[in-house]
């Protein structure tokens, strides 16, 4: 790994969503927890995945780096821009270098609009370009670039495939020469042979134009692929975070390993000799988290300390960080 | 071994004020007793549409069987009334959904949609389907099961729901379950869980299974042959080894070359299949592959390849033997 600077920082970032009861009187009950207290920094180039099971909080914590929702507690630097406080101009500035790719590539396209627009509009609001001609040819670039005829310009959203919409996603996102996007599950609504189409797409542009990503997932197969280092996400805490094959060739958190088990290998000799654990229950609340170690309830290698003290998050051998008090370098 | 099902050139089409949608185009399969096989194909390839027209829940119209046939123990299905079907679905084939939310009735306790199979078809009475039913929870791993008899499904979490389907489905101990996309809406720790405890309950239960998937992952520990289906095709049947040790046609290959796997460092760029499926509102000509294929050849372009058997149990749809590059 490159000894660049980061070009994201977070730091201790909190998102807390009330929990509200009553309708005249409204009476705050409790807060979800989505994002309770994550630190990474992003470097220049790399693609971090951020990986865990639905309700961790990983899309939140996208969501809250971007300054899409107001962050509870905690920082968040982007390319020397603090998210914070950002307003206006500075606000402005930040959302022409982050942008982020969604999973629904149905959902987030405007159906009402032509590619044109929805391409378009980006270079509109941050004055990329300053008249038709720029413009026209600004986003048939843009279109040949992820792969897209030009000619299909004036078609609706409805008229393209699931492969097709996402690629359109990919033209916004880029339209204003961002440096850093957030992909939040682009891959995992659509089929296996589009999935392959997409991220190689991803991986071209990033080559080209330097770009960091994001990466959230829960497909930890294509996470190995596409990341350079991984964060492991449970219940709105890190557990672990580490280069990509260390993490998958040597995870030492009891919930990384069990989650790495999980993931089936399309091998049926080597999938069935493996060693599985399976954790037992669910997920729990991210209303009233369990107190201590967060895993603790599911955890096959839970001490009595783990249910009371909550681990700190630790480097353990250099660039491989943990959330465990008993996990060991092996 | 005598197969309990077995399928024979299923074709299935609707008609849209679009036009008409060529869903499945002759399909023919078995299934032997206590046998697991699995369907692998991706959105729109015919799987979910070919197990449906089985069971006579294709909505006609717009739907269409046009021709076909599905003998279980030799009585077609097909040509069964409405009134025959319902008692052998959910007695005799059991069949589960990919989304357990949508498939569970949101203001029915689950114990009141458990046990309505029991009583519709085992004719037994209220008290005894209620304990029959606890028994059932207690089997699919649901914690105190006696306490959530009340419950709606929304009180349960994904997983959980899946498991109350599971039981409804095995309430009448049937000799086949249709699986459809179980797992797909779960995260992969409670995929683990649910493929394990589909496994024991197989076992236990000795009924053959039919899984329906998109993940050629899944079904490498689960299953004993494979189909794999493409715009309503089959292009490729093996034995669960034979066919990931030794895929034989285009389209499976691509498939697995697309698939990064967690075991595996990154060595090379994944291999996308160029271009998408072809368009089911256009009446299949020559090999629906063969616009994606590396290995097309004029004569794929004109004649679709029937199954030709290319070893044990090994029969794949293709007019090129892409190892050596010959024409069939």
């Amino acid at each position: 790994m490159t000894q660049a600077a980061p070009l994201v920082k977070v730091s201790d970032l909190k998102k807390y969503f009330p929990v509200k009861r009553g309708i005249v009187f409204e009476k705050k009950i409790g807060d979800v927890r989505a994002v309770d207290g994550i630190s990474f920094d992003i470097l220049r180039g790399e693609t971090l995945g951020l990986v865990g099971e639905s309700g961790c909080g990983k899309t939140t914590a996208g969501r809250t780096i971007l300054g899409l929702y107001p962050l509870t507690s905690g920082n968040v630097v982007i390319d020397q821009h603090q998210i914070n406080n950002a307003k206006g101009d500075e606000l402005l500035q930040i959302r022409r270098k982050a942008q982020m790719i969604f999973q629904d590539p149905y959902a987030s396209l405007n159906p009402r609009w032509t590619v044109n627009a929805i391409v378009s509009e980006p270079l509109q609001i941050h004055g990329l370009v300053h008249n038709e001609k720029e413009r026209a040819e600004r986003v048939q670039e843009l279109l040949t670039l992820v792969g897209l005829s030009g000619r299909l310009i004036n078609r609706f959203p409805h008229e393209f495939s699931g492969g097709q919409r996402q690629r359109i996603g990919v033209a916004r996102a880029l339209a204003s020469n961002p440096l850093f996007i957030v992909c939040d599950e682009p891959i995992s609504a659509l089929d296996v042979s589009i999935q392959a189409q997409v991220v190689n797409l991803l991986e071209d542009l990033q080559d080209q134009f330097g770009l960091t990503y994001l990466f959230i997932a829960h497909d930890l197969s294509m996470v190995r692929h596409i990341c350079d280092r991984v964060a492991v996400m449970y219940l709105g805490k890190m557990v672990e975070l580490a280069d990509h094959d260390e993490l998958y060739d040597h995870p030492l958190h009891p919930y990384t390993i069990a989650l790495l088990s999980a993931v089936p290998i399309p091998d049926p000799q080597k999938d069935r000799q493996r060693q599985r654990i399976i954790l037992s229950g669910d997920v729990p609340s991210p209303m009233n988290p369990p107190p201590g170690c967060r895993f603790h309830p599911r955890c096959p290698i839970a001490k009595e300390h783990c249910s009371q003290v909550e681990p700190k998050w630790r480097e353990i051998t250099p660039g491989h960080w943990i959330a465990c008090h008993e996990a060991k370098d092996v | 071994m005598d197969p309990i099902l077995e399928v024979i050139d299923l074709r299935t089409r609707f008609h849209i004020p679009e036009g008409t949608v060529y869903a499945v185009n002759g399909v023919s399969f078995q299934v032997t007793d206590g046998e697991t096989l699995a369907v692998v194909g991706e959105s729109g390839c015919g799987k979910s549409v070919s197990m449906l027209s089985i069971l006579g829940l294709i909505p006609i119209p717009p739907g269409e069987i046009v021709s076909g046939q599905a003998l279980y123990f030799g009585q077609d299905l097909l040509k069964k009334s409405e009134a025959e079907m319902e008692h052998i679905r959910g007695k005799e084939i059991a069949m589960i959904f990919q989304d357990p939310m949508t498939s569970l009735n949101p203001v029915l306790s689950i114990g009141r949609q458990i046990s309505e199979a029991l009583t519709t078809h085992l004719g037994i009475s209220q008290e005894e389907a209620n304990s029959q039913t606890v028994e059932l929870l207690e089997r699919v791993g649901i914690p105190g099961p006696r306490e959530r008899l009340g419950d709606y499904p929304h009180q349960f979490s994904g997983g959980m729901r899946q498991r109350v389907m599971i039981a409804m489905a095995l309430t009448c101990n049937p000799n086949l379950l249709i699986a459809d996309e179980p797992t797909t809406a779960l995260d992969v720790t409670i995929q683990a869980q649910i493929v394990e405890l589909m496994i024991h309950l197989r076992d236990q239960f000795g009924m053959s299974l039919i899984w329906i998937t998109h993940d050629l992952g899944v079904v490498a520990g689960l299953a004993d042959r494979v189909i794999v289906m493409y715009a309503g095709f089959i292009v490729e049947e093996a034995g669960v080894e034979e066919l990931y040790k030794n895929p034989r046609h285009p389209y499976t290959q691509a498939l697995m070359a697309a698939l990064p796997r967690v075991d595996r460092r990154k060595n090379q760029r994944l291999k996308s299949i160029p271009g998408a499926p072809p368009s089911l509102l256009v009446e299949p000509y020559g090999c629906p592959f063969a616009q994606r294929c590396d290995y097309v050849i004029e004569r794929c372009r004109k004649e679709n390849p029937p199954l030709i058997a290319i070893g044990v149990g090994h029969k794949a749809a293709c007019w090129v033997e892409v190892t050596t590059g010959k024409v069939l």
